[in-house]
């Protein structure tokens, strides 16, 4: 709890924000990068099919996304059996895991754009030197790629970290709004507004307004500065 | 004298509105409703619309919003919440009319599952609670929420299945945790199961929470300043309290008064 203007305010929806937030990047970068070189590479026509379907979120109303993610998450369903295969026990919707992955499709085109863009401008000449130079593929990503691509992977990063905390369709939907487990601080401020606690509401989304604010200024700034294309 | 001459003006009046077809009578009204009520309300309106001649279109939302949109001065004439609060609190506000307010339905409570035998041994499912999750209406922002936990606590079995409550944000929301099997078990509302266009309709078991064990869950309605001039709303307002819109009401698993 915290006190500020005479209104006291529960933080812990806002760490539990932070937390999927920085889980959801750390998966989207790893799954992201190879998903966004490949498409980066792709040449032939099917890559208009996988651009449409990784920027799908973006037009989804997050309502719809999560409902089916409800249907395809449920106990019988086939995601959860998928990873009973691999040992997992338990339920996804009403975890944290739920939401983590609920937040990885949703924010999927926030991290795979940027990085398919800057990958798609680096040379393809540099990447031939390196391997008449006999430098292995791995070699040739890490001291080419990854280099060239530095701010294309902090704004995959910073986008895809900021559209998370800002989500709540999604997560209203699969969450089951548990304290402490699945209430993020959208779905807290929604709850504040409905019972008309305005205060709470006002602090908890100046708050957002903020860091959303500080995040575009510092995603623009980048772009200014190095020219990184975003979206 | 002159007071046979007003009651025979309004029995004019009244006569005119009844008939109400002529096209210049005719108004439309804008109506936000609860979204709970949204299948019910459209049944009235037609009825409605087909008597009066006058037209009436709903828009729907969490009542909370709604309430958030009128006092903000979003364009209604009339405001069917799915509680008593709000409604009440915009005749604070000085937008609603608060001689206009009545309580139009009463909502059911419903302990519904497609696994466990709740029809005849509801208390003893909760009892073992041998579920992983009981769905209901977030108890902060939802009645019929509020009402559940309530009776959980009253009957002594709140604490037994605290750990495995969900929180739907609405009734509606609470609803789809059941249907689409992410809980096994769920307080809904009556009105949810007894549509036959539910997706459980006449599916899985469920029981009705006696009406004596709870607070009613009273649904208000109120006129609008605006809508006080307009005679589609005030027709309506009145239409609502009609045998055949009770009749319509009751049948979609409200009480009314």
């Amino acid at each position: 709890m915290l006190e500020l203007f005479g209104t006291s305010v529960n933080l812990a929806p806002i760490w539990l924000t932070l937390e999927v937030a920085a889980i959801t990047t750390v998966v989207l970068l790893l799954l992201g990068t190879p998903l966004a070189w490949w498409m980066a590479k792709m040449r032939s026509s099917n890559k208009v099919v996988l651009e449409a379907l990784v920027a799908l979120p973006l037009v989804l109303p997050p309502t719809v996304l999560g409902f089916y993610l409800l249907i395809i998450f449920n106990p019988t369903g086939p995601v959860t059996e998928f990873l009973r295969f691999f040992g997992f026990e338990g339920q996804l919707t009403f975890s944290k895991t739920g939401l983590v992955i609920g937040s990885v499709f949703y924010s999927l085109p926030f991290a795979v754009q940027p990085l398919m863009h800057a990958f798609e401008a680096i040379p393809q000449r540099l990447l031939d030197a390196a391997s008449t130079l006999r430098a292995s593929f791995l070699d040739r990503f890490f001291t080419i790629v990854v280099p060239l691509s530095q701010r294309g992977f902090l704004v995959a990063a910073t986008l895809a970290f900021a559209h998370t905390v800002g989500e709540f369709g999604v997560v209203l939907m699969v969450g089951g709004n548990i304290p402490g487990q699945t209430r993020m601080v959208s779905i807290d401020i929604f709850d504040h507004v409905e019972s008309l606690e305005y205060d709470q509401a006002h602090i908890l989304s100046a708050m957002m307004l903020i860091f959303s604010l500080c995040v575009l200024m510092l995603v623009y700034g980048l772009n200014r500065r190095f020219g990184v294309k975003v979206g | 004298m002159k007071r046979l001459l007003g009651v025979m003006a309004l029995g004019v009046s009244m006569g005119a509105a009844l008939l109400g077809s002529a096209p210049a009578m005719a108004d439309t009204a804008n109506i936000a409703v609860a979204a709970n009520f949204t299948k019910t309300i459209e049944e009235i309106g037609q009825v409605f619309e087909k008597q009066t001649g006058h037209q009436v279109k709903f828009a729907f939302g969490p009542t909370g919003k709604l309430y958030a949109q009128i006092k903000n001065g979003a364009p209604f004439d009339a405001f069917f919440g799915a509680d008593e609060k709000r409604p009440l609190k915009t005749a604070e506000d000085g937008i609603g009319i608060e001689k206009s307010y009545f309580v139009y339905a009463q909502g059911q409570i419903a302990l519904y599952s497609a696994k466990y035998p709740v029809a005849e041994h509801a208390l003893e499912v909760l009892k073992e609670a041998k579920f992983n999750h009981l769905a209901i209406a977030n108890p902060k922002t939802a009645p019929y929420g509020e009402r559940a936990e309530a009776y959980l606590q009253k009957v002594g079995l709140y604490d037994g299945v605290k750990a495995k409550l969900v929180n739907g944000e609405s009734i509606a929301h609470a609803f789809q945790y059941v249907v689409t099997n992410n809980a096994e078990i769920g307080f809904v509302a009556l009105s949810q199961l007894v549509d036959p266009q539910s997706p459980v309709y006449q599916k899985g078991q469920y029981w009705i929470v006696p009406q004596s064990e709870y607070k009613p869950i009273n649904q208000g309605a109120i006129l609008t300043q605006r809508g006080a001039n307009n005679v589609a709303a005030t027709a309506f307002m009145e239409f609502v309290k009609t045998p055949k819109a009770i009749e319509i009401i009751q049948r979609y698993g409200y009480n009314v008064q």
